[in-house]
C-alpha cells in the first residue's frame, strides 16, 4: 500500500490574486522557466501565504497567462496565485518586488473580482516595440509598408520539430515605423494565434518582403497585452478586477 | 621595457555581449545577477580576484568552493571577487569572431582586466577548459610567456594535489582549504602591488611560494631517468619550501560560509541549497582521494548546522536542503540533527535529504526521519565494490547479508528506488567480483517485493569505472585498461538481463571505460602530459566530461605524438603498477599522508585486510595530524536546537 501524507489536506485558497510584471535588462534572457522558478522562491522569500495542492509534493497555486520569449523584454508579463489567507494586494505587490532581482518588477496586484471570468480570456494580443539598432528609418517604412500591403508572407519558423512554414501577415493587427536617437523601432500589434508569430518572425517576414536585415540583433520589448476590440485598441486585462473592487468599495460605502 | 604597462579598467564588456547573447542558447547563463550576487565598483579594490569554475555554469555555479571563497574574499573591502564559467562553444565562437574576451558574470569585465585568476579543479577533465578560457581571456596560455600585467593563475580543488600535467598553464597550485589561503594571497598581491611590483611576476611569484600551502611549479625542477620515471624533483631557490604542505580549516563553525549562497535563475545541477556538516572523513576507503587529502575529521556543530540551515533557507528561498558532507550518517549527532531539524521544518514546505553513502540501517532511519512528511522515492547507497572480497580490499567492509537487509528495510519502509553505486576495476577484482552485483540486485528485488509486498520497486546500478588517484592507497595501483572495464560491463548486463522476471525491475547505468582511461592520464601524470593537454585543447578539445564533446581518439592520438618523444605512452601512465621506491610526480606536495603508511595500506589491501576508523581506534598512523598540527574536531557537544523564535 502506498503512503499518503499524514494530517489534514492544505488549507484551500480564499483570495486570487493577479499581477503583472515587467522583465528588463539583462533578465530579457531569462526562459519562462526561469522566470517560474525566481519567482516560486522569491513567493516563499517573501512570505506570502501560498495556497498549495495536495499530496506528498504538494506545489503552490500559480497560474503562469502566456510567457515573452527568451531574449524579448516585457512591460506585460500576468500570473494570477492563489492564498491561504487574504491579503492586501498592495503589500503583496511591494514584497515580491522587494523578494525579486532588480531586473523583474512587481507593477501591479489586484484581487481578481468574483465573477468576473478568466483572466486568460481577456488576453488575446501583445503590443511590442522593437529596437533595431544599425537600421534607419528610411529603410524600415517601406518594410513595413511592403510587408502590410502583402497578403501571405511565408517565413520559416523553428518547431520542436524542425523548421516550419508559417504565414507571419494574418496575425500581424497593426505595425507601423518611428525613430529615436537615429534607431529604428518597430511598433506593432500582434494577435497570440498557433502557431504563434513571434517579433523575430515578424523580423524574418521584413526580411522576405524588403531583404531588410539589421545588422546587429534586435531588441524587442512587449509593452501591453489584452483583448483587441474593433477599434485596434488592447484593453487592460486588470480592468474587469479594479472595476469590481471599486463598484463593492462603493456599495459598503452606501450602507 | 618600452611598451607602456597596460591598465586595468574593469570596465563592463556588456555591450558588447549583449548583441552576442541573443544568438546563442541558454543566454541567461551568461548575464549574472543572481540573489545574493556581488558586484563591487571596480576602484573600491586593491586586489581583484577572477574565480573560475572550470566547465558549464549549469554545473559550476552550485560548486560550494567556489561559493564560498567568492564570499570570504567580497567580505573583504579591499577585495574585488567575481565568477566566471567555461563559455559553451557557440559563445566562444562568437566571442573570437567579435573580440570579446573571456568574461566575468558578475560585472561583466575581462579575465585580462585581474590580479588573479582563481581556478578550482574538482576533476582533471576541466584542464582543456582552463587552456580555453585562458585563450579566450587573451593571457598567454604558458606561464613562461606572461608578464606582471597578467593575472597569477592559481589552482585549487581536489586535483591541485596533483598540478604537475599543468603546471605550465599555472602560476600556482593552493593545496588544501581555501578560505585562509586566499586571505593570504591577497596580502601578498596587495603588498607587492603596493610597492610598485618590484622584481616583476618573478618576485610575486616567489613572495607567493612562500605562502603556507602555495606551490609555485616554476621554482621546482623536474628530471626523469632512462626508464622515464622522475629521477628528482628539486628546488630552483632556496627561498621556497623543499615539500609545501596543505592547508587545513579548524573549527567549522568559525566559517559558516556560504552564509548566503547564489541562487541562479537558470536551471543548475543541484536545485537545492547544501550544508557543509563536517570536512574531512577517516573511514579510510582506499580508492576515495577526498576522504585521505581532507583530514582529519572536523565537525560543524549541531547548533552551527541549525543556524546555516534557517539563515541559508531565509536568504535564498530554496526548498531543500541538502546536509553535506563525505559520508553525512557518520557526524557524531546526526540522529538528533536529522530529527530536531525534522521537527522545526515539520510544517513547511521545505525538505531535508542526505547524501547517503554507506550501506547502513542507520541510513535508512535517517532518511525515514528527513521525509517524515514527504514523498519516499529514491535512496541511495554506496557499497562500491561488488563482492565480499573486494570491499574488503578498497576497505569498504559490509556483507552480503547486512546489504539484503538494509535494502530491504528501505522498501519496507516505503522506498520505491533504491539506488546502488558501484566501481569496476578495482585493484585485484576479476569477473566474478563484478558479476556478484547482478546477484545482489537480483536478491534486493526479490526480498524487497516480500518485504513490501509491492511489485513496483526498483533497484538501479550505477557503475563506472575506477581512476587510481594520487595521495591514496592505490596511487601505486594498475588502473584497468578499457577493454577491461568493457568487458565486465558487458557480462554484468548480460547476467542481469538473464531472467526477465526479476530483470526488468534491474536499472543498469554505466559508464564506458574510455574517459576513465583520460582521467587516469591526467590523475597520475607529471608534466610531460602538459603537451598532451594542450594539443586536444588545439585541436578543438573542450568540455571533456561531456559525452558528446569527450572524444577519446583525440586524446589517444595526441598522447601517442606527445610523449613518443619521452620513451612513455598512454598504458605507462595508466595500466602500469609503480613501484614501492618510484619518485611520483606529486612527492614534493604533502597531503599530510605518510608515504610509508599509504604503501603498508596498499599491501593491507592486497592481502584483504581492513583498517579501522580512528575517530573510534585512536591511531594516528597515517600521519595527518601530527604533521600538520590538526587534530580530530567532533562532538557529541550535547547541544541540541532550539525552537525558533517567531519574527
Amino acid at each position: 500500500m502506498a503512503r499518503q501524507p499524514d494530517g489534514p489536506p492544505p488549507p484551500p485558497t480564499v483570495q486570487k490574486l493577479r499581477i503583472r510584471y515587467a522583465k528588463r535588462g539583462r533578465l530579457r534572457f531569462a526562459s519562462h522557466r526561469d522566470l517560474a522558478r525566481a519567482l516560486e522562491r522569491s513567493l516563499r522569500r517573501a512570505q506570502v501565504p501560498m495556497a498549495f495542492s495536495a499530496g506528498f509534493s504538494p506545489h503552490p497555486k500559480i497560474s503562469y497567462i502566456g510567457a515573452a520569449p527568451t531574449g524579448s523584454a516585457s512591460e506585460a508579463e500576468y500570473l494570477e496565485i492563489g492564498v491561504a489567507i487574504r491579503c492586501e494586494p498592495e503589500a503583496v505587490r511591494a514584497a515580491l518586488d522587494a523578494a525579486l532581482p532588480e531586473d523583474i518588477a512587481v507593477l501591479e496586484c489586484v484581487e481578481a473580482g468574483q465573477g468576473t471570468g478568466s483572466l486568460a480570456d481577456r488576453i488575446d494580443t501583445s503590443v511590442w516595440r522593437v529596437e533595431l539598432p544599425g537600421v534607419s528609418l528610411a529603410e524600415l517604412q517601406p518594410a513595413v509598408e511592403q510587408f502590410l500591403a502583402s497578403d501571405v508572407v511565408t517565413v520559416a519558423k523553428r518547431t520542436k520539430n524542425g523548421l516550419k512554414d508559417i504565414d507571419a501577415r494574418p496575425a500581424v493587427a497593426s505595425a507601423s515605423a518611428a525613430e529615436e536617437a537615429g534607431c529604428a523601432i518597430l511598433h506593432m500589434v500582434v494577435r497570440q494565434v498557433t502557431p504563434a508569430v513571434r517579433p523575430d518572425d515578424v523580423l524574418a517576414a521584413l526580411a522576405a518582403v524588403a531583404d531588410l536585415r539589421p545588422p546587429s540583433p534586435p531588441r524587442a520589448v512587449r509593452e501591453a497585452q489584452g483583448r483587441l476590440d474593433d477599434t485596434g485598441t488592447v484593453a487592460d486585462p486588470l480592468g474587469p478586477d479594479r472595476e469590481a473592487r471599486s463598484s463593492v468599495q462603493e456599495e459598503h460605502a452606501t450602507v | 621595457m618600452t611598451a607602456e604597462l597596460r591598465t586595468a579598467t574593469g570596465e563592463s564588456l556588456y555591450p558588447r555581449l549583449e548583441p552576442l547573447l541573443a544568438q546563442v542558447q541558454k543566454p541567461i547563463q551568461y548575464v549574472g545577477g543572481e540573489l545574493n550576487a556581488q558586484v563591487k565598483p571596480w576602484e573600491s579594490a586593491d586586489v581583484h580576484w577572477a574565480l573560475m569554475y572550470p566547465d558549464a555554469y549549469e554545473v559550476g555555479l552550485p560548486n560550494q568552493g567556489l561559493m564560498i571563497l567568492y564570499e570570504v574574499l567580497n567580505e573583504r573591502p579591499d577585495v574585488l571577487a567575481e565568477r566566471t564559467y567555461a563559455v559553451w562553444p557557440d559563445l566562444a565562437g562568437l566571442m573570437r569572431e567579435n573580440g570579446v574576451p573571456q568574461f566575468t558574470v558578475d560585472g561583466h569585465r575581462s579575465v585580462r582586466d585581474f590580479d588573479l585568476l582563481g581556478v578550482s579543479f574538482a576533476t582533471e577533465l576541466g584542464y582543456t577548459n582552463l587552456l580555453e578560457a585562458l585563450d579566450l581571456a587573451g593571457v598567454p596560455v604558458h606561464v613562461v610567456d606572461r608578464d606582471e600585467t597578467h593575472p597569477v593563475v592559481v589552482a585549487g580543488g581536489h586535483a591541485a594535489f596533483n598540478p604537475e600535467p599543468v603546471a605550465d598553464f599555472v602560476d600556482c597550485a593552493a593545496l588544501g582549504d581555501g578560505e585562509q589561503a586566499v586571505g593570504d594571497i591577497t596580502d601578498v598581491v596587495k603588498a607587492w602591488k603596493a610597492q610598485g611590483r618590484p622584481g616583476g611576476r618573478e618576485e610575486l611569484l616567489a613572495r607567493l611560494a612562500r605562502v603556507d600551502g602555495v606551490y609555485v611549479p616554476r621554482f621546482y625542477a623536474v628530471t626523469y631517468g632512462a626508464d622515464g620515471t622522475i629521477a628528482a624533483v628539486t628546488r630552483t631557490r632556496d627561498d621556497v619550501p623543499e615539500r609545501v604542505g596543505k592547508r587545513t580549516v579548524m573549527d567549522l563553525d568559525e566559517w559558516p560560509y556560504p552564509k548566503t549562497p547564489l541562487v541562479p535563475l537558470a536551471e543548475s545541477v543541484h536545485e537545492r541549497m547544501s550544508v557543509e556538516i563536517f570536512r574531512g572523513c577517516t573511514r579510510g576507503c582506499r580508492f576515495c582521494q577526498a576522504g585521505m587529502i581532507t583530514r582529519p575529521v572536523r565537525e560543524r556543530t549541531i547548533t552551527g548546522i541549525g543556524s546555516m540551515v534557517e539563515q541559508g533557507l531565509k536568504a535564498t528561498g530554496y526548498e531543500e536542503v541538502g546536509l553535506l558532507s563525505l559520508s553525512s550518517a557518520d557526524h557524531s549527532e546526526i540522529g538528533q540533527v536529522a530529527k530536531e531539524l525534522a521537527d522545526r521544518y515539520e510544517d513547511s514546505k521545505v525538505s531535508l535529504s542526505l547524501p547517503s553513502t554507506r550501506v547502513d540501517a542507520f541510513n535508512v532511519t535517517l532518511a525515514n526521519e528527513l521525509s517524515r512528511n514527504g514523498r519516499r522515492s529514491g535512496l541511495t547507497f554506496a557499497p562500491e565494490g561488488g563482492s565480499e572480497r573486494i570491499r574488503r580490499v578498497i576497505n569498504k567492509t559490509v556483507s552480503k547479508e547486512d546489504l539484503v537487509r538494509t535494502v530491504t528495510t528501505a522498501y519496507a519502509n516505503g522506498w520505491t528506488q533504491v539506488k546502488l553505486y558501484f566501481m569496476c576495476g578495482l585493484p585485484t577484482e576479476t569477473d566474478e567480483d563484478v558479476l556478484e552485483i547482478a546477484e545482489l540486485a537480483v536478491e534486493v528485488i526479490r526480498a524487497g517485493r516480500e518485504a513490501s509486498g509491492r511489485k513496483d520497486i526498483r533497484c538501479t546500478v550505477s557503475i563506472g569505472g575506477f581512476v587510481p588517484k594520487p595521495h591514496t592507497p592505490f596511487q601505486w595501483a594498475s588502473q584497468a585498461s578499457a577493454e577491461t572495464i568493457d568487458h565486465r560491463l558487458r557480462v554484468l548486463r548480460q547476467a542481469i538481463n538473464a531472467d526477465r522476471r526479476i530483470g526488468r525491475s534491474i536499472g543498469l547505468r554505466y559508464h564506458d571505460g574510455k574517459p576513465g582511461v583520460i582521467e587516469g592520464l591526467l590523475s597520475r601524470g607529471d608534466r610531460r602530459v602538459g603537451r598532451v593537454i594542450e594539443r586536444v585543447w588545439r585541436e578543438g578539445g573542450k568540455f571533456d566530461g561531456w559525452s558528446e564533446h569527450f572524444s577519446y581518439d583525440r586524446w589517444v592520438g595526441a598522447a601517442t605524438e606527445e610523449l613518443a618523444g619521452f620513451g612513455v605512452d598512454l598504458d605507462w601512465y595508466t595500466t602500469r603498477e609503480r613501484t614501492q621506491h618510484e619518485i611520483l610526480p606529486w612527492d614534493h606536495l604533502d597531503s599530510g599522508l605518510d608515504k610509508e603508511w599509504l604503501w603498508d595500506d596498499w599491501q593491507e589491501a592486497l592481502s584483504e585486510e581492513e583498517v579501522a576508523d580512528c575517530r573510534w581506534t585512536p591511531c594516528y598512523d597515517c600521519g595527518v595530524c601530527p604533521t600538520m598540527g590538526t587534530e580530530i574536531q567532533i562532538g557529541p557537544t550535547g547541544r541540541s536546537l532550539l525552537p525558533l523564535t517567531v519574527v
